[in-house]
């Protein structure tokens, strides 16, 4: 009969493969089929890491190894100054490294109410609920300031984050933090529209399809 | 030849095939019992964690998206459980005194790993994909249960072989529309209560599972390759 006592320390670490009851449980039924066939635990632990799992070997207990310095992954080049830090030249930007089409808006807007909107709220005026919490309140998107500031200023915020707000890099992609930069921009432009923005053939929809937002939005602060 | 056994010992061979069988039936019973009670699958067992971390209070009260933590959910296997980096965006600057949060600021500070308890874990020889179910409007709560009422995690679904297959054997029974995945707080539709889907009503949730099956093109996926590769 093998089980593995020598990783039973896990039971107390993060990748805990098995709760430790079930794993008694296991054992007592192992001991029953030990009579007739005896009992291996190698299939449900096998010897690999799943991402997370601890280990002895490394002296952090870490088996995700971080890169060495200097490593460049494949796919990982960043030679695209633009795309990647907002800059050309080393000066932030006010343009975007790719055309922004109604599907990016609309991406955009989906990772903005994910990772933006707890601190800057669903309109951008910097109320959202973790603010309401006791977060320093961030200024809003629809100060004269913000709306001055290139594309590129938002888009290194989300990257290298911004006084008390930390960075988003690790959650957001670099194309998706473009996305959200032109979402903001949208926002901006939505408090500050005048109806002769509007196309003539989109005019008679307005009424409806604002009424719409606006429920979208009370329903999203609401939660 | 007179008789071995004495006439009334009929009646103990009898009790005893019928009880046999009874003990048996017991026995089974008492086997299926054990396997489908917490003590054994872990349902609804709440773990000892580092930081009593809630739900409630995050996923629930405050409206933060799971994406928001578990960030790899959409894209990954893995649904990730957050670094403390992530807790540190907003324990930085609110509750910094909270001694319940001192292990998050700890790890923070020695850049330590939180060495959180798994409340779902599979045997090493399942694999399972995050993503694909995403994909196909599966949400979170089907599987893990009411995870914005918990105070503290813990685990939904048996996780069992039957378990999966239930669902696989008949995906459109929790088919739900792709925008509502991650709703905490979705309700099927039932008579008293439509979910709209692309402009209709549905006040059923096997009418609307077909629906979406078609649309989302699901497959009913029972290959023992699927889960076991
Ligand atoms: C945990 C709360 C929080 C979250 C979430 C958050 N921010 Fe902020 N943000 C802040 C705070 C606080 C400030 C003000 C920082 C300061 O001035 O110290 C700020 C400032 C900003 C600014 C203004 C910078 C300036 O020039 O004044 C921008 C732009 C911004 N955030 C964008 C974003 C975007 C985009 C996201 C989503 C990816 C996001 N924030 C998510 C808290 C947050
Ligand atoms: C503020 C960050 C945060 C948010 C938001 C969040 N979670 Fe979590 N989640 C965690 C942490 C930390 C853990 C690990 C501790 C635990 O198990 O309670 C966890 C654990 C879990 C687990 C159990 C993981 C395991 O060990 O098997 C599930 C399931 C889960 N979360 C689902 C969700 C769902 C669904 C949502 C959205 C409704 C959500 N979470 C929102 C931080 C978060
Ligand atoms: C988006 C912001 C945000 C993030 C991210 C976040 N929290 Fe919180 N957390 C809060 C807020 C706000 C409260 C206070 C809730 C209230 O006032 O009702 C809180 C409260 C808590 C408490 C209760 C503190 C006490 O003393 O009562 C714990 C424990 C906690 N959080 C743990 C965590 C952990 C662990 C993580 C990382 C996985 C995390 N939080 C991530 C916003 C956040
Ligand atoms: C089809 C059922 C199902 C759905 C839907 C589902 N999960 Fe899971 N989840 C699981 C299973 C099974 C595990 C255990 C995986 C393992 O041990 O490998 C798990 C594990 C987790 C974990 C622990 C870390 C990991 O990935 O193993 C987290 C966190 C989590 N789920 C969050 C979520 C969130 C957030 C959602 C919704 C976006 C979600 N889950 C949707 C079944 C599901
Ligand atoms: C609530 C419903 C539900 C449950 C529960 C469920 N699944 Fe699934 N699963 C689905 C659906 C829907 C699909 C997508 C089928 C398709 O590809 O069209 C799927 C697909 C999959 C795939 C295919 C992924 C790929 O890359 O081909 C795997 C593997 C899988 N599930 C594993 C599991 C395992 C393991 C469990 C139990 C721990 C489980 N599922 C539980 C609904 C479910
Ligand atoms: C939808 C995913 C899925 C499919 C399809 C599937 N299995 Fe499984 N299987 C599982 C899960 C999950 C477990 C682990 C159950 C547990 O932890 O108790 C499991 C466990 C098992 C076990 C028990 C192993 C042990 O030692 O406990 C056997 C044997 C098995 N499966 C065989 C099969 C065969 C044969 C098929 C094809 C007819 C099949 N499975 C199809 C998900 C699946």
């Amino acid at each position: 009969m093998k089980l593995k006592i020598d990783r039973s320390a896990e039971s107390h670490s993060r990748e805990a493969r098995r709760p430790s009851r079930l794993r008694i449980g296991m054992a007592a039924a192992c001991l029953g089929a030990f009579i007739f066939c005896g009992c291996r635990l190698d299939m449900h632990i096998q010897p690999k890491y799943l991402p997370y799992e601890p280990t002895s070997f490394f002296a952090d207990g870490r088996s995700e190894r971080p890169p060495v310095p200097g490593t460049v992954a494949r796919g990982q080049l960043r030679l695209d100054e633009l795309f990647y830090t907002g800059r050309e030249n080393g000066v932030l930007v006010d343009k975007f490294p790719f055309p922004i089409t109604r599907a990016d808006l609309e991406r955009g807007r989906e990772r903005y109410n994910v990772y933006c909107t707890p601190c800057h709220d669903y309109t951008g005026s910097g109320q959202g609920m973790i603010v309401r919490r006791g977060f320093p309140q961030p200024p809003s998107y629809h100060i004269q300031r913000l709306r001055d500031e290139p594309a590129g200023h938002f888009f290194e915020v989300m990257t290298d984050g911004f006084g008390a707000m930390y960075s988003y890099a690790a959650r957001v992609e670099p194309a998706d933090r473009w996305r959200i930069a032109a979402y903001i921009r949208v926002l901006q432009l939505s408090h500050n529209a005048r109806i002769s923005d509007v196309p003539e053939s989109e005019r008679s929809q307005l009424s409806q399809s604002s009424g719409n937002q606006n429920s979208a939005q009370s329903t999203g602060q609401a939660q | 030849m007179g008789q071995i056994f004495h006439r009334s010992t009929n009646m103990v061979s009898r009790i005893s095939i019928y009880g046999a069988v009874l003990i048996i039936a017991a026995l089974a019973y008492a086997l299926y019992a054990i396997a489908m009670s917490p003590w054994y699958t872990n349902v609804g067992v709440k773990l000892q964690q580092p930081v009593p971390f809630s739900h409630r209070h995050h996923a629930g009260e405050l409206g933060i998206d799971c994406r928001y933590c578990h960030t790899s959910v959409e894209n990954s296997s893995f649904a990730g459980v957050p670094p403390t980096q992530t807790c540190m965006t907003c324990h930085s600057q609110i509750w910094t005194n909270s001694s319940m949060l001192e292990p998050v600021r700890a790890s923070y500070r020695n850049d330590t790993s939180l060495e959180w308890q798994r409340v779902n874990a599979l045997p090493d020889f399942v694999y399972f994909d995050h993503s694909i179910h995403i994909a196909k409007g599966v949400g979170c709560t089907t599987c893990h249960g009411q995870i914005a009422e918990m105070p503290l995690t813990q685990r939904a679904g048996t996780l069992y072989m039957s378990w999966c297959l239930d669902c696989h054997r008949q995906p459109e029974k929790n088919l739900r529309p792709k925008a509502e995945v991650f709703d905490p707080f979705y309700q099927p539709p039932s008579r008293l209560h439509a979910v709209t889907v692309d402009g209709m009503e549905f006040t059923d949730q096997l009418t609307m599972g077909r629906y979406l099956r078609k649309e989302y093109k699901v497959a009913s996926l029972q290959y023992c390759s699927t889960c076991h590769r």
